[in-house]
């Protein structure tokens, strides 16, 4: 597995995972932008509206119809939140030249529908057709309302809200439904001509064919992106929480309560040099099978059905998550915060170090398997200016002392507790 | 071992069945830097009456597979789950309705691994105490369920197409079944079920095939004996038994599941049927299909949507799923282009483009080493060979898909699944 990379204009650049293990190609375009609560929408509507029609294509069933040409390629396009940016995509996944069933070439035809569906949308009198835009505002505010369904994420969301509510990072990646109801083809039209111009590009190819190959490819079928651009790229780290631990509650009728909590990590994120010993520490804490929370306050204690902990390494956050009974919240969220200071105090054994190093190695090495995890972490990666490769971050986590972990998990501080809790009666 | 060339898929496994009846495929992949290994016996949610070993019929709890799932990481020298994580792999393990299965992966300790995933599934260990405490832990996972709006549209599905097929439970039980299970039903059904002979062991990577079979017969009991007989009810009719079902969650916008009841494939045609009942759902319910773009443009449907074929030991059903404000209208308008497509006979263009893209999928999917050592397990159990599908693909024609359509999407094999946002 080769990695390579180039800059193809300023805030233009490829980066391409050239290995022959997949038996698929993997190309993306992402165009990076400044997530804000007045820009938001238009972020997550214009991917929406792409897909439902290029000037070839110009209906859904047509665009569709084209990606089933070239053996079913999941042409897809959508909105991913990176720290405090917001990124817009065409990925593209497509069966290698090899296992084509007459041969034929699949990247560069791959490569031109993207394109095409990226830079040549179908339109009516010089912007977007109104009926597009109409129906998939409608449909993007039906979605942000259906983020409650899934009462696992909604804790988590709204604890984010809370906890970050003066930050970008809380700003909703798919903006509000208000505004995408209220959304015209012109206002629209306006934010994708600025977000072409303007975003940082990032292009991502994982796959057989040679860096010669999809440069080409690329510089062919993007064309108009490849022009100089200066967007930023900042997310705001805050090391520390801004007063005393605070508790939200919210009352819906639900069997089963979620109690969700988030620390601040005191601005350790994945550039800095003690990141791989709080990789270690949440794998510890929380983020394995072997985890003290797993082991103790489920399998032990059986206070909860799930209580697991993950990171947000761009952000510097700690979230806890967790399924409980209505009358255990306290005592849950009392036996969640004593395992934590047990890792603070350094309770915890050699195996245990071990196994929570071995685990976060496993994983890291496990996503070189995945193609898509390989073009998100890549992606992360570019737009951090994290230079840290996978091995690297692998031999820095076999190496973490208990000393470090300590160090980590004293510097996690709590800032707010969500709870979702049944409605009486 | 014998070794089974794909040579167009650029797959290959290698096969071997041990003395005891175990069967085992190894998928090779020297380039991959984990392994995975899959160790599955065919016992699900579905199976509550089998025949004991004395002969006599023996009801089950529902949820009793999935208790035992839970359980089975239990061993005299603690949880096999915590042994094997501190190896740094991640062990795991599903119940579905015909199937229970266990899997890790690892980027080392393979041997010692696959040891502990053996040993662990094979060698029961149940206590009163363990049995009791796990009663908590798993009704806080069912009501989890019970929560969760797609379930309960699926299952409420379930229950109005099927009258006797025990398909239309859930498969974790209710919190009032699993109250019954004790130590000793988890033991009778680990010995009727968890046979090397009614088992399969999948394992793919960069691993050597002989070792996976060597460690096998090592680790596994060595003798020959066949799964108990099972009972899944008094046959079905075609027809559902009710037609509609609602009730109220707190959701944004109603969510329905509408079901087709098929008729189960003949042994050695499972493969084949499902291939074949994709492709008429692609032609119905997939993004370029002319029926799902009238309804999205009609906003009668949006991306949320989507549809699978489901089959187990004596059932075969159609699921598509998704939000809509008129529920009903989407499956007046089902059924009516299926019936006009039945009539008037689908475009061979659309036909060809589908079954091409289907193609693809399946091998895009092969990437994952996850879904081909499930998918070559369950093609087993059926008695197929999964990675044949580029040629049970040549064989399948528009035609049978017209049958398909005239056969299955009729208002009487029809059910209508809506969990609709509270007033």
């Amino acid at each position: 597995m080769q990695q390579h990379w180039k800059r193809l204009a300023d805030g233009v650049e490829l980066s391409v995972t050239q290995t022959d293990k997949f038996k698929t190609g993997l190309l993306a375009a992402t165009l990076t932008i400044p997530l804000r609560a007045d820009t938001a929408t238009f972020g997550a509507l214009i991917p929406e509206v792409l897909y439902r029609g290029s000037g070839h294509y110009p209906d859904m069933g047509k665009l569709s119809s084209a990606a089933d040409a070239l053996y079913g390629a999941s042409l897809s396009t959508g909105v991913r939140q990176r720290g405090e940016s917001q990124c817009v995509s065409v990925l593209c996944g497509f069966i290698d030249d090899r296992y084509a069933l007459d041969g034929s070439a699949v990247l560069e035809p791959a490569a031109a529908l993207m394109g095409e569906a990226l830079l040549n949308p179908a339109t009516r009198n010089g912007i977007f057709r109104e009926e597009y835009v109409e129906s998939e505002g409608a449909n993007l505010a039906d979605r942000i309302q259906a983020r409650m369904n899934d009462k696992r994420s909604w804790a988590i969301f709204r604890l984010i809200q809370e906890m970050c509510g003066r930050e970008a990072y809380a700003v909703d990646k798919l903006g509000d439904g208000e505004t995408a109801r209220a959304m015209t083809a012109e206002r629209l039209w306006d934010a994708y001509r600025s977000l072409l111009s303007g975003a940082k590009v990032i292009f991502y190819y994982g796959g057989a064919a040679s860096v010669e190959r999809v440069e080409d490819a690329v510089r062919r079928s993007f064309a108009p992106l490849l022009t100089g651009r200066t967007a930023p790229v900042d997310c705001l780290v805050t090391p520390e929480p801004q007063g005393p631990a605070r508790t939200v509650t919210d009352a819906m009728d639900v069997t089963q309560g979620k109690l969700a909590m988030g620390f601040r990590t005191g601005g350790v994120t994945m550039g800095s040099g003690d990141y791989p010993a709080l990789l270690v520490c949440n794998a510890l804490y929380g983020g394995s099978a072997n985890s003290k929370l797993f082991v103790n306050v489920r399998e032990k204690m059986s206070l909860c059905y799930y209580a697991s902990s993950m990171l947000d390494k761009i952000k510097g956050l700690m979230v806890v998550s967790s399924g409980v009974e209505f009358s255990q919240f306290d005592r849950a969220q009392e036996a969640i915060l004593a395992q934590l200071e047990a890792v603070r105090k350094g309770e915890f054994t050699l195996d245990e170090l071990t196994a929570a190093g071995r685990t976060v190695a496993n994983s890291l090495r496990s996503r070189l398997d995945s193609q898509s995890q390989l073009e998100d972490d890549q992606l992360t990666r570019l737009l951090f200016h994290c230079d840290r490769e996978g091995e690297d971050l692998i031999r820095a986590v076999e190496t973490v002392t208990a000393d470090q972990v300590v160090e980590a998990a004293g510097k996690l501080k709590l800032d707010t507790v969500y709870r979702l809790t049944g409605k009486e009666g | 071992m014998d070794k089974l060339e794909y040579t167009a898929l650029g797959q290959t496994v290698y096969h071997c069945v041990l003395p005891n009846g175990l069967n085992i495929y190894v998928d090779v992949r020297p380039e991959y830097g984990k392994q995975f290994a899959f160790f599955a016996t065919r016992y699900g949610g579905m199976d509550l009456r089998f025949r004991g070993e004395d002969g006599d019929w023996l009801d089950t709890p529902a949820g009793v597979a999935h208790f035992l799932e839970h359980k089975t990481f239990d061993t005299e020298d603690g949880n096999a789950l915590q042994r094997m994580a501190a190896h740094g792999v991640d062990p795991n393990a599903f119940t579905s309705a015909s199937m229970t299965g266990y899997y890790f992966d690892g980027v080392e300790g393979f041997e010692d691994n696959l040891r502990t995933l053996l040993s662990f599934v094979s060698v029961p260990w149940f206590t009163p105490e363990s049995v009791d405490k796990e009663q908590g832990i798993i009704a806080q996972e069912i009501r989890m369920g019970e929560d969760d709006p797609n379930d309960e549209a699926y299952y409420r599905l379930l229950e109005a197409m099927y009258v006797n097929h025990p398909v239309r439970g859930r498969v974790a039980g209710t919190v009032e079944s699993i109250s019954h299970i004790t130590a000793d039903t988890l033991y009778q059904c680990h010995k009727a079920f968890y046979r090397p002979g009614n088992m399969v062991l999948c394992a793919a990577g960069n691993i050597d095939p002989q070792r996976v079979a060597d460690i096998a017969r090592e680790v596994l009991p060595g003798s020959q004996t066949s799964a108990a007989e099972t009972d899944h009810g008094r046959p079905e009719r075609p027809e559902v038994g009710e037609k509609f079902t609602r009730r109220t969650m707190p959701v944004s916008i109603p969510l329905f599941t509408l079901g087709l009841k098929g008729t189960p494939a003949a042994r050695g045609e499972g493969l084949r049927q499902r291939l074949l009942a994709e492709l008429t759902c692609d032609v119905l319910f997939s993004p370029s299909a002319p029926l799902y773009n009238r309804l999205y443009e009609q906003g009668l449907l949006n991306s949320s949507f989507g549809s699978f074929y489901s089959d187990g030991p004596g059932c075969a059903f159609i699921v598509a799923e998704g939000e809509s404000r008129d529920p009903e209208r989407v499956r007046r308008e089902v059924l009516a282009e299926a019936a006009r497509l039945a009539a008037e006979g689908i475009d061979q263009e659309l036909w060809d483009r589908l079954k091409k893209a289907a193609y693809g999928t399946m091998v895009r999917r092969l990437n994952s080493m996850e879904d081909t050592c499930i998918e070559l397990a369950e093609a087993h159990f059926d008695g197929e060979d999964y990675l044949s599908f580029p040629q049970v693909f040549q064989s399948i024609e528009r035609g049978h898909g017209e049958a398909l359509l005239r056969a299955w999407f009729v208002e009487e094999r029809c059910a209508l699944s809506v969990i609709a946002p509270e007033e």
